[in-house]
């Protein structure tokens, strides 16, 4: 499987990520996000770090248009997304996965029609409706659910799984879209460390196997710099550090956390 | 009725006036109603004794007519299910379009009004309504029972779908999936257990009010029923309700059995 | 992998998929002998927008003029038929739902009766009541305040048992423990739990009653429906509208009171 969509892959342009002078501001004057500018391409895995409410949840929203960002403009594989609307949204956005903090799956649904979910924005509503998806997507799926060790679970319900086997099925899901880039919101939040590390394995060992640059919302300092080769500080709404792990020091976290005894 | 709990706890044996007086006030106003409906024990006393005539003259009940009640029995149970098919099948998407956290205003507006409009008279009225516009038959009743079903179904289905959790949907919006299949997967299977539970019990609810709306001329049993009831022929009646009963219990066995299907 | 041997997804198992399908048969087939055989004369829907059309202009204008002299009184029979016929409904609903609730009553035998008199009032539609008590009573109120509180019995009793058999034990357990008399039991550890679900049940039937008592005037049970049966028959069609305008003003009223109350109690 992965040499197909090796293959596959080659021939197209570098999958990659530019955000240019992103600006989001829910009441106005006020803005949350301020002229956020980076670019992730290849098979990078970033790590954005920053206090709570300094908006890495709204910079991840506005890449896919769920929050609409008040300027600036995004770019997926050099498309800009920002002016979509409509059905070329749509097309848009099947182009990038995400991945959530509380998995988002539909609980009542098995494990193998949420990751079919992934492939909703390629099927009619018609083949949805009928659960008539193409073989060749349901034989991906199946390969991406041995691949994270979920092959026993294909015909469970969604409510039946443990946290980790969730975000499992919730990355699945994300990967079978074929993204260009990958978002996750917080992925680890909601498990034990044990998992969190379990699931970041997952997430860098696909993204890299598919080839798909990744952006990862963390609190987790550690995990992030032991699975990423970025990371982006926020702090107040723009970017305060960006550079690999590495250079990453505790006067970065002050500026970025503010405070130190914490860092203790 | 927190204030009188309160009350309770901190002196548990002392008279709870509030509810003294609200009792005594409920006391005062049915005997001022009763004298107002000239509602009297007496008349109540009187109308016992008619009672036992009455139920004396219904035993035996009269089958003898079975095939006239045969073929109203069909055409009630035929008004129930045509009414409840194409009740279920336009509220499913007016219950949809009423829902306020999957669609806009402009759009929920419409339809909530539509299905407050539905719920608003009392189906008889409705089947008078009806009985006027397509004229005296089942036609009438059929059209009643579908309007009252969107005015149950549509509302309660409305509240069901808002209280889903949203983030699946979220998470499909983000997938970039038609809005059509965005329902289908995220919201639909949160939900339908619910509409199926909703769509029988408006079932037997039809089943039951397709045996009345007769009564204004709009089709079924009811019509039979209210001239036997015209005509004091009582025994015939007795045939008629115990039929409907029967009926009615028939039907709450099979949907039992259909929502075990379901489960 | 190779595209030889494909994976097989399906999303119920086959006797699922059958039963499903059973029961959608089953519908489709009794949906299709229905319309094929209920007598239903299409011209008469053709027709339909002219007589809808010619019914609006007969019900315009609204005799408003009709409502001190012929529609007031019997608007005010109306609600207090809905009135009287609930707080009837509530006094037998309280015996009969505690009859009804198997963790107060434990003897089977009682609760079996309690379900068969709340089942036996639910099963018959008000309407029909309304025949059965005009044919008992007579004509007027009292048939109809009967017919609305019998109606209700069922319904106020089922919820009520059901809101007792919810109760937290462990207050009516130290009671018990205590030696309190049946009597305090009931009304210190039970009620205080059910009372705030019993007010909202009653005043949920009221708003109920309200419509229905506007309407078992049709068969002779009192109240506004009287009105409106006299005036279909004499094809007063303007009266009639003003009929159907007050009975949708009190229902609105009778609604907007409910909510509010319901507010403050919960
Ligand atoms: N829909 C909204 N309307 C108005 N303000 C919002 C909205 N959503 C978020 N905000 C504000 O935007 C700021 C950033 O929120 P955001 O959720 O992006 O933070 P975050 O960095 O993801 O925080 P956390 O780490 O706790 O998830 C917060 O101050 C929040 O109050
Ligand atoms: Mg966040």
């Amino acid at each position: 499987m992965t040499t197909r969509t090796g293959n596959a892959l080659a021939a197209q342009p570098e999958r990659s990520l530019r955000v240019e002078h992103l600006v989001k501001a829910y009441q106005p004057g006020k803005p949350v996000l301020n002229d956020i500018s980076f670019e992730v391409r290849g098979q990078n895995s970033v790590a954005i770090i920053g206090p709570s409410g300094t908006g890495k949840s709204t910079l991840i929203r506005c890449v896919n248009k769920l929050i609409p960002p008040t300027s600036g403009a995004v770019f997926v594989s050099g498309e800009n997304i920002s002016r979509l609307s409509g059905r070329a949204l749509r097309h848009a956005r099947r182009k990038i996965g995400m991945v959530f903090q509380e998995f988002n799956l539909v609980e009542r649904l098995t494990v193998m029609e949420n990751v079919l979910c992934g492939r909703l924005g390629y099927v009619s509503v018609w083949q949805a409706w009928r659960r008539t998806y193409p073989q060749d997507d349901i034989d991906r799926a199946f390969a991406l659910l041995e691949s994270i060790g979920l092959a026993d679970f294909v015909h469970q319900r969604a409510d039946s799984l443990s946290g980790g086997q969730r975000q499992r099925v919730g990355i699945a899901r994300a990967i079978m879209q074929e993204p260009h880039v990958l978002l996750a919101d917080e992925p680890t939040s909601s498990l034990d460390p044990k998992t969190s590390v379990e699931i970041m394995e997952v997430l860098v060992q696909l993204s890299e196997v598919h080839r798909i640059p990744l952006i990862i919302n963390i609190h987790d300092v550690e995990l992030a710099r032991r699975f990423t080769s970025r990371i982006i500080g926020l702090s107040q709404g723009g970017i305060v550090f960006d550079g690999p792990p590495a250079e990453l020091s505790n006067d970065h976290l002050k500026t970025i956390y503010g405070g130190e005894a914490w860092l203790q | 009725m927190s204030g009188a709990e309160a009350f309770c706890r901190e002196r548990p044996f002392k008279v709870n006036w509030p509810v003294r007086c609200a009792w005594f006030a409920a006391i005062l106003y049915a005997l001022y109603a009763a004298n107002y409906l000239d509602v009297s024990w007496a008349r109540f006393v009187v109308g016992l004794g008619n009672g036992a005539t009455f139920l004396a003259e219904m035993v035996p009940p009269d089958f003898s007519r079975w095939q006239l009640l045969i073929d109203n029995l069909i055409e009630t149970v035929e008004i129930a299910i045509i009414a409840s098919a194409f009740g279920v099948l336009f509220s499913l998407p007016i219950g949809l379009l009423a829902a306020r956290n999957l669609l806009p205003s402009w759009v929920t507006w419409p339809a909530r009004t539509f299905i407050a409009l539905c719920r608003s008279f009392h189906p008889v009225i409705f089947a008078i309504l009806f009985v006027k516009a397509v004229g005296f038959g089942p036609l009438a009743g059929i059209l009643t029972l579908v309007f009252a079903s969107i005015g149950f179904i549509g509302k309660l289905f409305a509240e069901a779908i808002e209280e889903i959790s949203l983030k699946p949907v979220e998470a499909l919006r983000a997938s970039g999936a038609p809005f059509i299949s965005v329902i289908i997967y995220a919201v639909l299977p949160q939900v339908l257990n619910r509409f199926i539970g909703f769509a029988s019990y408006q079932f037997d609810a039809n089943l039951r009010n397709s045996t009345m709306v007769g009564i204004v001329g709009a089709g079924g049993i009811g019509g039979t029923m209210f001239a036997a009831f015209q005509r004091f022929d009582y025994d015939f009646l007795a045939a008629i309700l115990l039929s409907i009963i029967g009926l009615v219990m028939l039907s709450e066995f099979i949907s039992i059995r259909i929502k075990r299907v379901f489960q | 992998m190779t595209t030889a041997d494909h994976y097989r997804w399906q999303r119920f198992t086959p006797r699922e998929r059958l039963a499903r399908f059973a029961v959608f048969l089953g519908f489709a087939v009794a949906l299709a002998a229905s319309m094929r055989t209920v007598e239903v004369i299409p011209e008469f829907l053709y027709d339909a927008p002219t007589q809808v059309l010619d019914l609006f202009k007969r019900m315009w204008p609204i005799e408003y003029s009709y409502y001190p002299e012929g529609v007031h009184h019997a608007l005010v029979e109306t609600l207090h038929i809905a009135s009287l016929g609930t707080l009837l409904a509530i006094v037998m609903a309280i015996p009969v739902g505690i009859l009804g609730a198997s963790n107060i009553v434990r003897v089977p035998a009682l609760n079996w009766l309690a379900k068969l008199i709340l089942v036996s009032s639910r099963s018959v539609n008000t309407l029909v009541w309304a025949l059965l008590f005009v044919a008992v009573f007579g004509p007027g109120a009292l048939a109809g305040t009967i017919c609305i509180a019998f109606r209700s019995i069922g319904f106020v009793g089922k919820l009520f048992a059901e809101a007792l058999e919810e109760c937290d034990p462990g207050p009516i357990e130290a009671l018990t423990a205590a030696g309190a008399p049946w009597p305090s039991v009931f009304l210190k550890g039970f009620w205080p739990q059910a009372a705030p679900a019993f007010w909202g049940i009653a005043l949920f039937r009221w708003d109920i009653n309200v419509r229905e008592s506007a309407v078992i005037g049709l068969v002779g049970a009192g109240g506004i429906g009287m009105v409106l049966d006299t005036a279909m028959n004499l094809f007063h069609w303007d009266r009639v509208a003003l009929v159907l305008l007050s009975i949708f003003s009190v229902v609105i009223i009778a609604e907007l009171v409910v909510t509010n109350i319901r507010k403050r109690i919960i």
